[in-house]
């Protein structure tokens, strides 16, 4: 199929993308990796796509107290970033579950999450690690915690005019994620990004539900055999094509039991 | 830059023997991989004009009412078209074939009039200057639908309490029941009695290319060129010819480079058929090209089986009688010109086929549903007869705690048992399942492998081994179809023309599918004549150019249109050295051609350049003898007669690891070893099983076309239609055992399919063998996680 007709603009500063998302139709446009194919099977028609890779703030990865990611950052940079990998192994790990090299090359973080795809990594990711979204608009910036962004299937808590400028990660080096998809690259059937720190587990499973799910039970027990019990009140996976939610609670279970000994090792 | 230029020959070739059994690249590769490929698709005509249709979003339903008044104003539009309009330039068909006694379909329309019969069946046609325009304007199309009962499970359209065409009376196609006698006594006194059902998944092939088709009638002439992306250009040249109403001769067809078709692209499609009686009702070129989601909901469909399959054997594994049950469901409509009751045919015809019993009962039932329709798919039948026969085997190998691997020896036709006719009719002139399975048991060093299958077991690892033993139908006679009435070529010819600078064009009936058969066609017509490779162009999928034929399907192309160029080759090199025996005023019998020279027989001593030759021929024909004429083309034509089929024969094995937590499948390691006779290019064969292994695996692990109870097609798309990827597959190793046909001068048999048909029931068995020790067996594909947790009681 042919995508629908519609415009195009690449603004070069913020404030020209806050005047060109308050016209009626917009929608931001980044990697493209999911907008232009739901474009080309005329999911989505658009009136104005409004291009933002080519604003130079919202790329680039910041260290600091914390590890701040401009929205613009693809896959492929935090796949390879040293840095990423030593600091939030988790982001790392789990870039190299998304898609295949040519998507990675083009998708990017903010892409992911503002879409909010249950199934897609970043999300759980963000979840476990309680990241903070920094939401900027004309009025100014929202800094949102991760478990307050995702609302809903494909619902965020960005407002119209808003767009993601930024991601920021607390360093934490003990990590798990794991994902059982059918062939390299689809979206998992079900995945887990778990983090611990001083501070206890932070178990967060994607394909679980409407948004990305923090096992909360899980993560608070003190045994594998509780976590497991625990999880079952956690998530209710709804059913996929090929998975009924009652195999792919069982398959979650699985994950939990091979990252326990990852999340609960004494430092 | 200099200039890429292709090796002749892989290294470590001989060319001692000529072209034949060489590893020779072929010539489109680079072409296609430098994007060079020419597909329909990249044609641009002036005026062309594209369609986009209005499809059915029911399964089952009544149109009341088309309305096209805002989709004819939209932008770009040159007409809308209801299924009445275009029944005025298209005659309708009927999918039934005289030899398959007692099948029936209703008249299909090339758009379907009043009523749609599966979600995706087109019911208008936008045609507008682009694309894109036609598809704003299908969004424009206001219909009004009476949502009719849909028949979706296949038992229920058996038992028929919902008639999809009321006229038929039920919603049974096709049915066929045979009997040698005497099952029944073999069961009585049997040992061993096993029995399972087995279910597999419908499913479709996925080319890379989607279908295609640019028709462009020219009203001057009266006469229609159709560029198409088609496996059997003269049958579909007769086709446009029969039902637009156009003079043959005045229908040309051309199929461009074909990006794999594997049986997609030798059917009539609605669609299609539609697109060329626009072209005629607009008096201008139209193109259609299938886009990913109308492909899944629209190209042919296969497979959906389900089987009951009982095997009577001794205590000491000697198996007596087979009786099957096989019911499928083809969709609305028996597809033309073929019929949808083939792959049900080859079920009955195959199942049991590499083993000696001699007592075989079957009854199959083909009916109507309202899902797509099914038709040939590479491999036809032979997946599901393989499967099933291989894991009933193996079922009772499993009863009579017997090595599945001597239980198939020991019911394996003997080699030398040849000519033999197996019990559902079919005739085999010389196969060699002893000796592939001596081959395989070696190649993948049987023993070895269960030993360490055991110690992996003893270590909580759960790996399977799993065999499969298979018969192939190649080189279809007319006895597939021409005798039951379709004009469907079974003989295909050559033309070979020497051209004045010593080369060769070849130009042949058979067509390139993406899959190497120019490719071969250089190596024996190079060998043939006499020439370096180098020297041959090839030509191919020309109904304007090339002699007729049937094309490619049926693993056909190197057996048939292999023998015809093998046969003109000949023929040629003798012509030529009729031409230099008068030039060099020698007796012919003393020459031959060697290496692009005429030779001195004997002492290959160079007597004369073939450019030379040509020169002299073409151009100074006055120099020659005055009563002497020249015939440098020449064109031979190949039918096989003898047998109705030439079979190939082969077995392949799988290892598995099954992760019974959460039940994946990790495939470690296939073998195939085939006989299909003298094996033309051994890399091209072998890349030719690895792709059909990695369909067949598809089969069995990934690929099913799932349909919701009302009919609707769930999964139509790359994401959820899950087909085989190379992270998944394991090492795929070939071997072959050359067992040429008599039929033919060549012997080849024929490989395309092989790969298919072996691969699920090998998988299967694996999957089963790793499963065997805790006490779990799965007998329905695709073999899903799901589906294997189940089976392990997990959930």
């Amino acid at each position: 199929m042919k995508a629908p007709s519609f415009a195009y603009a690449k603004p070069r500063s913020l404030e020209e993308a806050f005047d060109l998302l308050e016209r009626p139709g917009a929608k931001i446009l980044a990697g493209g990796q999911s907008l232009v194919p739901s474009l080309n099977m005329r999911l989505s028609s658009p009136e104005l796509l409004v291009d933002i890779t080519g604003i130079s703030s919202l790329a680039g990865i910041q260290v600091g107290r914390t590890f701040r990611i401009g929205a613009l950052v693809t896959h492929a940079q935090i796949e390879r970033s040293a840095e990423i990998r030593k600091q939030v192994p988790l982001l790392a790990e789990a870039a190299a579950h998304i898609a295949h090299p040519a998507i990675r090359n083009r998708g990017t973080l903010g892409g992911s999450l503002a879409l909010a795809d249950p199934a897609a990594e970043y999300p759980a990711c963000a979840l476990a690690l309680n990241a903070t979204l920094v939401l900027l608009g004309r009025k100014g910036e929202r800094r949102v915690p991760a478990g307050s962004f995702f609302k809903g299937l494909f619902e965020t808590d960005l407002r119209t005019g808003e767009l993601l400028a930024a991601v920021e990660f607390p360093r934490v080096e003990r990590s798990a994620f794991l994902e059982l998809a059918r062939r390299q690259g689809d979206y998992a059937i079900i995945g887990l990004a778990g983090v611990a720190d001083g501070s206890g587990r932070r178990i967060a499973f994607l394909g679980a539900g409407a948004t990305p799910v923090l096992a909360k039970g899980a993560s608070a027990a003190s045994s594998l055999e509780q976590a497991l019990k625990a999880l079952g009140n956690d998530i209710d996976p709804p059913a996929d094509l090929y998975h009924s939610s009652a195999t792919k609670l069982h398959l979650a279970k699985v994950l939990l039991s091979r990252a326990w000994n990852t999340l609960s090792k004494p430092h | 830059m200099g200039k890429a230029e292709l090796p002749l020959h892989a290294p470590g070739t001989q060319l001692d023997k000529g072209y034949i059994g060489q590893s020779v690249p072929r010539a489109n590769a680079q072409r296609l991989l430098q994007g060079r490929g020419s597909f329909t698709d990249d044609l641009i005509f002036p005026r062309l004009a594209h369609v986009a249709f209005f499809r059915s979003p029911y399964a089952h339903a009544r149109v009341k009412r088309l309305d096209f008044k805002r989709a004819l104003r939209s932008p770009g539009v040159i007409g809308v078209f209801d299924g009445r309009a275009v029944a005025e330039y298209c005659k309708p068909w009927m999918g039934v074939l005289a030899h398959l006694k007692g099948i029936r379909s209703p008249e299909q329309h090339a758009i379907a009039i009043e009523r749609a019969c599966w979600q995706g069946e087109a019911v208008a046609a936008v045609v507008a200057e682009s694309r894109g325009q036609a598809e704003d304007a299908v969004g424009l199309i206001e219909a009004d639908w009476e949502e009719l009962p849909a028949v979706v499970d296949m038992d229920e359209a058996l038992a028929g309490k919902v008639v999809i065409h009321p006229e038929l009376g039920d919603n049974i196609c096709f049915k066929r029941e045979h009997d040698t006698g005497g099952v029944d006594e073999a069961f009585a006194k049997a040992d061993v009695v096993v029995e399972e059902t087995y279910n597999f998944g419908r499913h479709t092939g996925v080319c890379i290319e989607g279908r295609a088709i640019l028709a462009d009638y020219n009203a001057g002439e009266h006469s229609l060129t159709v560029y198409h992306a088609t496996q059997a250009p003269h049958m579909m040249q007769d086709i446009f010819s029969r039902h637009l109403g156009i003079p043959e001769a005045n229908v040309r067809v051309i199929a461009k480079d074909v990006g794999g078709s594997y049986g997609i692209k030798v059917h009539v499609y609605a669609d299609e058929m539609a697109t060329a009686a626009l072209s005629v009702m607009l008096r201008r070129p139209v193109k259609f090209v299938a886009d990913r989601l109308e492909s899944f909901l629209s190209d042919i469909h296969a497979r959906e089986h389900k089987v009951k399959v009982r095997l009577a054997c001794t205590k000491e594994g000697e198996i007596l009688a087979f009786d099957l049950d096989d019911l499928t469901a083809i969709g609305p409509y028996s597809v033309y010109p073929r019929t949808s009751g083939i792959e049900g045919n080859q079920v009955v015809n195959l199942t049991g086929g590499p083993y000696k019993h001699q007592k075989y009962r079957a009854k199959m039932n083909v009916v109507f549903t309202n899902k797509n329709v099914t038709c040939q798919y590479r491999a036809v039948g032979h997946p599901i007869a393989v499967a099933l026969t291989e894991a009933i085997v193996d079922r009772a190998a499993l009863e009579l705690k017997m090595d599945p691997a001597e239980l198939r020896r020991r019911n394996l036709i003997p080699d030398d048992a040849y000519p033999y006719t197996f019990p559902s009719g079919i005739k085999f002139e010389k196969l060699s399942h002893h000796r592939t399975l001596d081959k395989l048991l070696e190649l993948m060093d049987y023993k070895s492998l269960r030993a360490q299958q055991a110690d992996f077991r003893k270590k909580g690892v759960t790996r399977g081994i799993g065999l499969a033993a298979m018969i192939e139908v190649t080189n279809p006679s007319p006895a597939f179809y021409g005798v039951g009435g379709a004009r469907i070529s079974a003989q295909d010819g050559a033309t070979l023309r020497f051209e004045p600078t010593g080369m060769v064009t070849v130009l042949c009936g058979v067509t390139e599918q993406g899959q190497g058969t120019e490719g071969i066609f250089a190596q024996i017509a190079a060998s043939a004549v006499g020439v370096t490779v180098d020297k041959v162009r090839v030509i191919t999928g020309d109904t304007g150019v090339t002699p007729y034929g049937g094309g490619t399907w049926a693993s056909r192309g190197a057996g048939i249109g292999g023998e015809a160029v093998l046969l003109a080759g000949r023929a040629l090199r003798s012509n030529i050295l009729d031409v230099a025996a008068v030039v060099l005023k020698m007796d012919k019998a003393e020459l031959d051609i060697v290496k692009n020279e005429v030779v001195n027989r004997l002492t290959l001593e160079a007597k004369l350049p073939l450019a030379e030759l040509g020169r002299i021929a073409h151009f100074r024909p006055d120099t020659l003898p005055v009563d002497f004429q020249s015939e440098l083309t020449v064109t031979r034509s190949y039918t096989p007669r003898q047998y109705a089929f030439t079979f190939s024969n082969g077995i392949q094995a799988s290892y598995v690891e099954v992760d019974p937590e959460t039940g994946f499948v990790k495939l470690l390691k296939h073998w195939c070893v085939e006989d299909a006779g003298t094996v033309i290019n051994p890399m091209l064969v072998d890349e030719q099983i690895r792709g059909g292994v990695v369909q067949g695996i598809g089969a069995a692990l990934y690929e099913e076309c799932l349909y919701g109870p009302d009919g609707q097609l769930l999964n139509g798309n790359m994401a959820d239609y899950l087909v085989p990827m190379s992270s998944e597959m394991p090492d795929i190793v070939c071997a072959h055992i050359e067992t040429p046909t008599k039929q033919s001068q060549l012997g080849a048999k024929g490989v395309g399919e092989a790969g298919t048909a072996g691969a699920p029931g090998a998988v299967m068995n694996a999957i089963n063998d790793a499963l065997a020790p805790l006490g779990a067996r799965v007998t329905a594909m695709p073999f899903t996680p799901e589906r294997i947790l189940v089976a392990l009681r997990k959930i």
